[in-house]
């Protein structure tokens, strides 16, 4: 990292300083933006591999307060054997307390773990009890960790308190890749979605999340846009490589495709990969699965024939 | 090759039935015309299209008399009822849309995407605008019952034919008047549909009379005694002509000419809006627009950055097959226009700016022009001055707001100007010192039917579109 960003978090007052320093964001022009890319029309042999790129892309999640072992262990199947001839989804995301159970029906299949940390998905809590969660969940098996930051302080004007604590959670990750929530949907301006990218990717975020899915709206193009933007932006500024991941709201496979365009036209190739890219999504792998059929077929088949899982 | 290559996606001609040659529009039918044909080229691949007609002064004679014979009944009617008709034409054009967009593709080059997201929704919006004015004239603030000119003699040029023709002829018909409009003679096509959407329409023969043809059948429609009101759109030069033409005569006249608009960026702008605005200004239709953005006026402290963000835009650019659904930018119109688009291009190399494009691969037939930037342009430099009307982005630096405005303003033109900042207050001083008809903020070449839209100095004067753009169909 260059020295001028290594220092900017050295006080409340630089720190606020340099976020509020970036440029802004005209929604309009956004909005627009992002709407005139999810007008690209992708066809025949690019949508067979945007839909396969799409599913290997995936976190498939399960993050309800009725979820079980037995519903994990079944999505875990799910995750391993979407379908024939697709490939695996790129990780698996659960509560912590479910991690031991994924983590077992995952073991040596490259499948990832995630898990939800930090107070998911209100944030509200103290830092000691945030950091003992990250600690629990990788010690049980998880391999990247989503944690939320504290909207209320990053509203509040706190930035230096949301900073501290994504550090603290990343340390407490150690090997575990950290994806930090900005749930978007309560930032409520795209400048502050900016400034808090850019203040989860200097705190030391592997990745920078759009939403928990509990809140509306979720991962909406033009926020996934700015996000894009703040990753290619921070790479050029210290060479270091963030990854993005919309979630929340992305349920069809054309919902898919116009990330994909986005990424393509934003940020790049560097980007079009599981390592850099995922949709945190529940429902869409059956619509990729049913579109993926479509496509090798000719015909659709009904959703009986796709796995509820 | 990238990782997610775009398959080609071709919008489907088959929506669009061609016919080998077309005559002209007179009287509500469709007759030969005495002048040699001519042919109008596809010019993405220079394929011919179809012949048309040539129509001589005396078919335009033919044609005037014809508006004239209809302009009693025409006017006479109520406002409500001219109003249908012209919702009867706004319909039946998004009805039609995706042929009209195809068609408009095909014969200008420009993108579909354009074409069908922009040109004709905006066709539409019009009529439906004008529709509405037409039994609430007695309230636009021309006094009790203002009354039509006449005949108005409208020509039309190549770059948004239909749109061109949509902001000529509804103000003209809602207001009362019959109209006699010559299209482009590369982009006649579309104008012939919406001959065919008139009959369609069942408006009343003779209202709406389209003569086609080149520069002699545009004069003589203009010089036609029995014309109130002349209405052009297009060259700066042809406009002097025309001006010359009429001068004495009586007839009311509207001139839209030619710009070379200052898009300003200040250092504290939201810089990836303010590119994407950079980019619809100016490679926007091939650049083929009178209010294209083709100065860059950057701040001198963001113009590195702001130019490697632009560099990097650029090269994401699709250029190629105006009917991919994915193309940014299609053919230029006519190899004439890209003889000049070259020709000033070279000129800019030659005194001394610095000339760059992305990796662009050209298509091998047809007419195009890679999407190029200038920079270190000066103000004395040909391609800072002259109108290009093609794909080319001078770009200059400035210090100080005041600095800004001076050059901006220091052009014969003054057709538009964008301005790029978060600080609403210079927002509102710039926009009061720039001496252009239309100034966008935070966004270029936004175009809404209630919104008028004219020039300053030689890019002409009158006002078309919005409240404004009745007084110049009214007797007043």
């Amino acid at each position: 990292m260059t020295t001028s960003l290594a220092d900017v978090a050295s006080s409340g007052a630089t720190l606020r300083a340099f976020l509020h320093g970036l440029p802004g964001v005209d929604r309009v022009g956004a909005d627009q933006r992002a709407a005139m890319l999810g007008s690209r029309s992708i066809k025949t042999t690019a949508k067979a591999r945007a839909i396969d790129l799409a599913i290997s892309m995936v976190d498939l999640t399960t993050l309800e307060g009725a979820d079980t072992p037995g519903k994990v262990r079944a999505l875990c199947a799910k995750a391993l054997h979407p379908g024939e001839g697709a490939p695996r989804v790129a990780a698996v995301c659960v509560y912590p307390d479910l991690v031991p159970v994924a983590a077992q029906a995952l073991a040596g299949s490259g499948v990832k773990v995630a898990s939800v940390a930090t107070a998911f998905p209100s944030g509200r809590s103290s830092l000691e009890v945030k950091v003992s969660e990250t600690k629990l969940a990788v010690a049980a098996g998880a391999d990247e960790i989503d944690m939320v930051i504290d909207r209320g302080a990053f509203l509040a004007g706190d930035h230096l308190k949301v900073y501290e604590e994504i550090q603290a959670v990343k340390a407490a990750c150690g090997e575990a890749h950290l994806k930090v929530i900005l749930e978007t949907g309560e930032l409520a301006t795209y400048d502050n979605v900016r400034r808090a990218s850019w203040l989860a990717m200097l705190a030391g975020g592997d990745f920078i999340k759009t939403s928990t899915g509990k809140v509306s709206p979720a991962a909406t193009l033009p926020v996934t846009l700015i996000m894009l933007e703040a990753v290619r932006d921070f790479r050029d500024a210290t060479g270091r490589q963030v990854g993005v991941k919309p979630a929340g709201g992305i349920r069809t496979t054309k919902d898919a495709i116009k990330n994909l365009v986005l990424v393509n036209e934003t940020a790049g190739d560097d980007w079009l990969s599981p390592d850099w890219f995922r949709l945190g999504a529940s429902s869409l792998l059956n619509d990729l699965l049913m579109q993926r059929q479509k496509l090798a077929t000719g015909r659709y088949a009904g959703p009986d024939y796709f796995t509820l899982d | 090759m990238s990782i997610f290559e775009y398959a080609p996606a071709p919008e489907s001609r088959d929506v669009v039935d061609l016919k080998p040659s077309y005559g002209l529009f007179v009287g509500g039918e469709f007759v030969d015309g005495s002048g040699p044909s001519f042919k109008t080229v596809n010019p993405a691949t220079e394929e011919t299209l179809a012949e048309v007609a040539t129509a001589s002064s005396d078919d335009v004679d033919r044609a005037v008399q014809a508006a004239r014979k209809a302009f009693d009944a025409w006017s006479g009617l109520p406002g409500g009822e001219r109003a249908k008709y012209l919702f009867r034409i706004a319909r039946i054009i998004q009805e039609r849309a995706r042929e009209l967009a195809v068609l408009e593709s095909l014969d200008n080059g420009k993108p579909i995407r354009e074409a069908r997201d922009v040109d004709v929704p905006l066709v539409a919006a019009h009529f439906f605008y004008y529709a509405g004015w037409a039994d609430k004239l007695s309230y636009a603030g021309f006094g009790p019952d203002p009354r039509p000119l006449g005949v108005a003699g409208q020509v039309i040029p190549w770059n948004f034919p239909l749109l061109m023709l949509a902001w000529k002829i509804a103000p003209a018909l809602a207001c009362g008047n019959t109209v006699v409009l010559k299209p482009a003679e590369t982009t006649p096509l579309t104008a012939l549909l919406f001959a065919e959407i008139c009959l369609q329409a069942e408006l009343p023969p003779g209202v709406v009379n389209i003569v086609t043809g080149a520069g002699e059948t545009g004069a003589a429609v203009v010089a036609h005694p029995d014309v109130a009101k002349v209405a052009f759109t297009g060259s700066t030069d042809v406009g002097r002509t025309i001006a010359r033409t009429i001068a004495g005569s009586g007839k009311k006249l509207t001139l839209e000419l030619g710009g070379k608009a200052a898009n300003i960026v200040f250092e504290d702008a939201a810089l990836d809006q303010a590119v994407e605005g950079i980019v619809n200004g100016i490679f926007f239709n091939q650049g083929h627009v009178c209010c294209a953005g083709s100065r860059l006026l950057v701040q001198e402290s963001i113009q590195d950055e702001l130019l490697t963000m632009l560099k990097r835009r650029l090269a994401t650019l699709r250029l190629g097959d105006p009917l991919d659904k994915n193309t940014d930018i299609g053919a230029i119109n006519s190899a004439e226009q890209l003889a000049r688009i070259r020709r000033l291009s070279e000129s800019g190399e030659a005194e001394g700016a610095e000339r760059w494009s992305p990796a662009c691969e050209l298509p091998e037939r047809g007419y195009w022009f890679p999407p190029t930037l200038f920079t270190g342009v000066a103000q004395s430099h040909r391609i800072a001055r002259e109108e290009i009307f093609g794909p080319v982005l001078s770009v200059l630096t400035f210090r100080t707001p005041a600095e800004a405005v001076e050059k901006a303003n220091n052009t014969p033109y003054g057709l538009s100007a964008g301005i790029w900042t978060e600080k609403g207050s210079r927002i509102l001083w710039m926009a009061d010192k720039l001496r252009a008809g239309v100034v966008w903020a935070n966004t270029f070449n936004r175009f809404d039917p209630a919104s008028p839209f004219g020039g300053y100095k030689e890019s002409g004067y009158g006002r078309e579109g919005g409240l404004r753009g009745l007084e110049a169909y009214l007797d007043v």
